[in-house]
């Protein structure tokens, strides 16, 4: 409650401070959702969405937020790279909450925007004002409180059948000497049969608290396809807040995919709204944790129009003592006949203070459809354990064996080859305990 | 595909079979709640002094609770100022304390297909018969006696048991644990109690109807059992209600003991009356039901079909406490027209080496909205946890909704819990074969539903089962469009 | 003989195309009749329209069956009157199992006709008799319709299900599709066995196959949505020689 009012105050204080920066558009938003924030303040653990995760108690400490825009003089490009072995990129880098493009960017399609919506709004401003927080403006209080304060907002903006054949990496680090919270958004505009690949790396470069607000907006047009990407690999004492919202139009294809490497206290919302005929969506999720750290991830998948495919799939490895949280929820509206979708969410506990608390919904009100869910909580397959010592693989081995298989079917959904290739070994790694020991980026190790 | 619509729409609604009022001489005490009410009920009852005390912390700490918002349930305020709290349909004669059955009584359950008298029971169930709050008839008490068995009505219990009674009651479910429990424990006015001794084996299935008759009244019946070592005993219970275009409440607790290696089967068919089909009137039931599995190798066995009510709001839960003790939960959950449930289980693990098995069947129709709501929860201690649960969903026509949601808190990593959920509808080309079959239309849906029922009605006994069947055609018809 | 089926300048329509284009067609009692032809003549609307499926529209011409107009008869009605469709893709009916399937199937009928429904002793007797004639393992009279069969067992069921119901007129629509030689001999013989002097069948087939089990005594060729040659069982063999394209040329 006290946390509340600090950052209420402190916006109160430096509105001029944080307005200084943004355009029109950033300012009128952060208007409004601010009365909501003031008004609702942050979700309790009564709050059916946040049974398991208390999100107030992480907003208590007390974090500097780059208000003054500190950061965007530092460049991070020379000394920070996050190359994946034979894959092509694009790059842009976000340190803390700035933007900065890379100059390979002028080589991309023409048409193709890829920059800072407080310049990219002076010259494109229908573009911007039909599109920023329009999906978000309904999100929660957490969404509103990234809204309210977010300075920057990344866009990437593909014109009608334009094809990004290589990806775009954005890479976002961390890096301070202070207990820090940064506001980050990403605006995704694809217009009519364009196609792009997007990988999202969160790195850390730093020891000290931190906490990470992200709100993603994606607008997938008509016949339209968008492969997302996201790795979290930063250190135990990050929190992250994701919110992730997609709209599908006619036919559109969205693939997801989330892994959650290495961080300590994690909640992702992701929501994709299909709102066109032949909208297919497939969102995956791999979860690894150990140590004390949190992973919850909730998902809404809104069938509004028929005929529209859907698949999840989400795993959680937990070890330690580790805590994770999966609610998914297929909400199949009257009209969305003929939706076919499933849901499948499995989860590994590796020790006695693990704790998973899963749960997968379906909502439907339509009959012509195919749906189902499955969930399962349970250990490493002791046969399978046992028959692999007995082929003379030490059991730890045998571990990590079956974890890394267990884990691989998350990472198979992986559109990108060289992305996949490098993946499997990074999970590999992350079990036998070797990723801990790095510093800031791994992808290029 | 058109004409299909039409004869499916074409089906007639069958009436509620059940929703004739009795003209029975009731005695029904003013509407309203409050200390004197409550007070009133308990000397009516003769109750001693600690019932008294424990019905009014109830009802004070039901004054500061508001009513649950979480279901996936559309309730209408309450006036719980309207409602009277107790209906005795049995004529009080003062110069004779023994109360006489009102033959129009006797008609009633008959009409019901309830034999009241032991020479028309049917071979092997003993029958405790619920009216609006009292208790009226139990059978076969002294058969049972014989054995050491205890069936009676609650408030006899009070009188003749009352070291059991206190020592169990609101053991399992504390007047704390929810809005309905809190006000049930202020206002129970009877229920069943049974009680099977060490060892034995009840050699006949328990049954208890109950009904509810008299208008703006609401039913808050408390049913204990209480299994003690080895013993086994099958439970039965039936619910039907008058047509009425205002709503009827009821809010009963049911709370269940189970000691070393004993086994309780609980089954109910409820069939309070749904509401008409504008979604007028009907019975909102909030139900706590609640077993404590305490022994060891303890098993109890949860088994509903619930076909009535506007308004379910039910989840029937094993607490496994024991080591190797079992739970289980079969329900099928029809709703057509307005109807809304929602209604599941919780399984709680304490103990080592327990499990549970969740089959849930849910059939929507019409414009109705049917949840399955269920938690599983394995705690540190309970090694060797086990859980299976499957949750179907069946559609019929395409305004209805049919939601599963299902929690999973697990806290142990020797546990294995696996959930799987399917929503289906029954195809135009099922129909079609059934038709070319010759069978018509009506028929067919009847027949695929109670397929698709079957592994729970297995679960029901024999008599219970046909009667369930029977149930849910005639739920079902008109239900499709 | 008398004329157990006339049906006169038929046509039907799905999804508002038109698949027949006047069918004319006279079966009488005791007769097999085959009709072949190539794929999308029509063959399965057909059989479909004679059920009654409410997927297909008549948009002209008459059924008489029995003397009685079938197109006003619901699809139960037609079925209580003796029809029969073995299905060529026959449905998975989840939970109902074959046993009480065929029960609510016969007392339906029964009822139809004025009489008591069958005691479950002489049910019984009568679904072990019937099954012995297409060899349907008992424990398949336990399971759910057609849930989880492999398509052999899928017609064999269809045909012990026509055993069972008995039907005057029998359509067997693609019977034969999906079946190694073996199962085609049983369920072929089982539709001989069920052959009496007053009992009729429309074998629809693509292949002649069936044709050297099932013999028919008169051969119909449907192509685009018409009846473009009818002949004895020599036809049989001259299609099996030149195919369907000299129907094709011819038309």
């Amino acid at each position: 409650m006290d946390c509340v009012q600090e950052y209420i105050e402190l916006f109160e204080n430096n509105r001029t401070l944080i307005d200084g920066p943004c355009c029109k558009k950033l300012n009128e938003e952060r208007e409004k959702a601010f009365v909501r924030f003031k008004t609702e303040g942050f979700p309790g653990l009564k709050d059916e969405n946040w049974r398991h995760t208390n999100v107030a108690k992480k907003f208590a400490t007390n974090f500097g937020m780059d208000l003054g825009r500190k950061s965007a003089t530092s460049n991070i490009k020379g000394s920070f790279t996050c190359d994946v072995p034979n894959l092509k990129t694009y790059k842009g880098y976000v340190l803390n909450d700035n933007f900065v493009a890379d100059e390979n960017n002028r080589l991309l399609p023409e048409g193709v925007i890829i920059g800072s919506i407080n310049e990219i709004a002076a010259l494109h401003p229908e573009l911007i004002g039909k599109h920023y927080n329009s999906l978000a403006e309904k999100g929660d209080s957490t969404v509103q409180f990234n809204t309210s304060f977010a300075q920057e907002c990344m866009v990437l903006y593909v014109p009608k059948n334009v094809v990004i054949e290589e990806t775009v990496q954005i890479i976002a680090l961390l890096q301070t000497n202070v207990e820090i919270l940064t506001n980050r958004r990403l605006l995704v505009i694809m217009e009519e049969n364009s196609h792009a690949s997007l990988l999202l790396c969160d790195h850390s470069a730093t020891e000290r608290e931190s906490l990470s607000t992200s709100v993603t907006e994606i607008f997938i047009g008509r016949g339209a396809s968008l492969n997302l990407y996201e790795l979290e690999e930063t250190t135990d004492s990050n929190t992250r807040l994701g919110n992730l919202f997609v709209r599908q139009e006619h036919d559109s294809r969205f693939n997801h995919c989330n892994i959650t490497l290495t961080n300590g206290f994690t909640r992702n919302y992701v929501e994709v709204v299909l709102d066109g005929e032949g909208a297919e969506t497939n969102i995956n999720g791999l979860a690894i944790g150990d140590k004390m750290q949190h992973i919850d991830n909730r998902t809404l998948v809104d069938h509004r129009k028929g005929h529209c495919t859907s698949n999840e799939l989400y795993k959680y490895i937990l070890d330690e003592n580790s805590t994770g949280v999966f609610s998914g929820k297929m909400l199949i509206r009257t009209v969305a006949q003929q939706t076919v979708s499933q849901q499948t969410n499995r989860n590994l506990c590796l020790t006695s203070c693990a704790h998973m608390y899963a749960q997968p919904q379906l909502e439907i009100y339509a009959d012509d459809v195919k749906c189902s869910h499955g969930s399962t909580v349970g250990q490493l397959d002791e046969n399978a354990l046992f028959y692999m010592q007995q082929r003379g693989i030490p059991a730890e081995e045998a571990r990590h064996l079956l974890m890394y298989a267990f884990a691989g079917e998350v990472i198979d959904n992986i559109k990108l080859e060289a992305l996949r290739e490098r993946l499997h070994i990074l999970v590999e790694k992350r079990f036998r305990g070797e990723l801990n020991h790095c510093k800031g980026c791994n992808l290029c190790k | 595909m058109k004409k299909k619509n039409n004869i499916l729409k074409k089906l007639a609604n069958k009436a509620y079979e059940f929703g004739f009022v009795s003209k029975i001489k009731t005695e029904i005490i003013e509407s309203g709640l409050n200390e004197e009410i409550i007070r009133l009920i308990s000397k009516k009852k003769n109750e001693p002094e600690w019932l008294l005390e424990f019905r009014l912390t109830a009802y004070r700490h039901w004054q500061t609770m508001p009513m649950p918002t979480w279901a996936h349930l559309n309730i209408p305020p309450i006036d719980y100022q309207a409602i009277s709290y107790y209906a005795d349909p049995l004529k009080k004669n003062k110069e004779n304390s023994n109360k006489e059955i009102d033959p129009e009584l006797m008609k009633t359950f008959e009409k019901l297909g309830i034999p009241l008298e032991e020479r028309l029971a049917l071979s092997g169930t003993a029958v405790d018969a619920v009216m609006d709050s009292v208790s009226v008839k139990t059978t076969f008490k002294e058969e049972l006696k014989e054995k050491g068995i205890i069936f009676c009505s609650m408030s006899e219990a009070v009188q003749e048991y009352p070291d059991l009674v206190r020592k169990y009651l609101g053991s399992v479910v504390n007047y704390r644990d929810n809005f309905f429990a809190a006000l049930n424990t202020a206002v129970f006015s009877d229920g069943s109690f049974v009680y099977i001794p060490k060892g034995v084996r009840c050699p006949m299935e328990l049954s208890t109807y109950f009904r509810i008759n008299a208008a703006n009244t609401g039913q808050f019946e408390r049913t204990l059992i209480v299994a003690d070592d080895n013993s086994y005993v099958s439970y039965l219970e039936g619910c039907t209600a008058p047509m009425r275009d205002e709503n009827q409440l009821h809010a009963a607790i049911v709370e269940i003991i189970v000691n070393d290696n004993a086994e309780v089967k609980y089954s109910t068919v409820q069939n309070w009356y749904p509401g008409d089909a504008e979604g007028k009137g009907g019975v909102y039931n909030f139900v706590t039901k609640r077993g404590d599995c305490r022994g060891h190798g303890s098993k109890l066995s949860w088994t509903q079909v619930e076909t009535g009510s506007a308004i379910t709001w039910k989840y029937p839960s094993c607490i496994l406490r024991g080591d190797n003790s079992q739970g289980e939960f079969y329900s099928v959950a029809l709703t057509n027209n307005y109807q809304q449930a929602d209604t599941g289980t919780k399984m709680i693990h304490l103990g080592k080496n327990t499990k549970s098995t969740i089959i849930s069947k849910g059939i929507s129709a019409g414009k109705s909205q049917n949840s399955y709501r269920g938690l599983v929860r394995v705690s540190k201690n309970a090694d060797g946890a086990r859980n299976y649960s499957q949750c179907d969903s069946l559609l019929l026509g395409n305004e209805c909704g049919a939601h599963t949601f299902p929690y999973m808190d697990i806290h142990n990593n020797g546990a294995v819990i696996e959930h799987e959920a399917t929503t289906s509808k029954i195809s135009e080309e099922q129909l079609f074969y059934c038709n070319q079959r010759g069978i018509g239309t009506e028929e067919a849906i009847g027949l695929i539903v109670n397929g698709y029922a079957k592994e729970v009605l297995n679960k029901l006994p024999m008599e219970f089962a046909i009667e369930a069947q029977k149930l849910l055609s005639v739920s079902l018809e008109g239900a499709v469009g | 003989m008398e004329n157990l089926l006339e049906i006169r300048n038929l046509h039907a329509t799905i999804d508002g195309k038109e698949i027949l284009k006047g069918i004319n067609l006279t079966v009488k009692a005791g007769e097999v009749h085959a009709i072949m032809g190539p794929n999308g003549s029509g063959k399965s609307t057909l059989s479909n329209v004679l059920v009654g499926h409410p997927a297909y529209t008549v948009t002209e011409g008459e059924i008489i069956y029995k003397g009685k107009n079938l197109l006003e008869l619901a699809p139960e009605d037609r079925s209580h009157e003796g029809l029969f469709l073995s299905f060529q893709y026959p449905v998975e009916i989840p939970g109902v199992s074959i046993t009480n399937f065929m029960r609510a199937a016969i007392n339906a009928k029964r009822e139809y006709l004025g009489q008591e429904p069958m005691n479950a002793t002489e049910f019984l007797k009568m679904m072990r008799e019937k099954r012995a004639l297409v060899n349907l393992d008992s424990k398949l009279a336990n399971r759910s319709v057609n849930e989880g069969f492999s398509g052999g067992e899928k017609k064999r069921n269809e045909i012990f299900q026509m055993a069972m119901l008995e039907p005057t007129l029998s359509i067997l629509d693609e019977t034969d599709s999906g079946l190694d030689i073996d199962a085609l001999r049983i369920v072929a013989e089982g539709v001989n066995k069920l052959k009496r002097d007053d009992t009729s069948s429309l074998v629809i087939t693509h292949y002649q196959r069936l044709l050297d089990y099932i013999k028919p005594d008169i051969v119909h060729i449907l192509y685009n949505g018409k009846i473009v040659k009818t002949a004895g069982p020599e036809l049989v063999m001259e299609l099996e020689e030149r195919g369907y394209d000299w129907i094709k040329n011819e038309n």
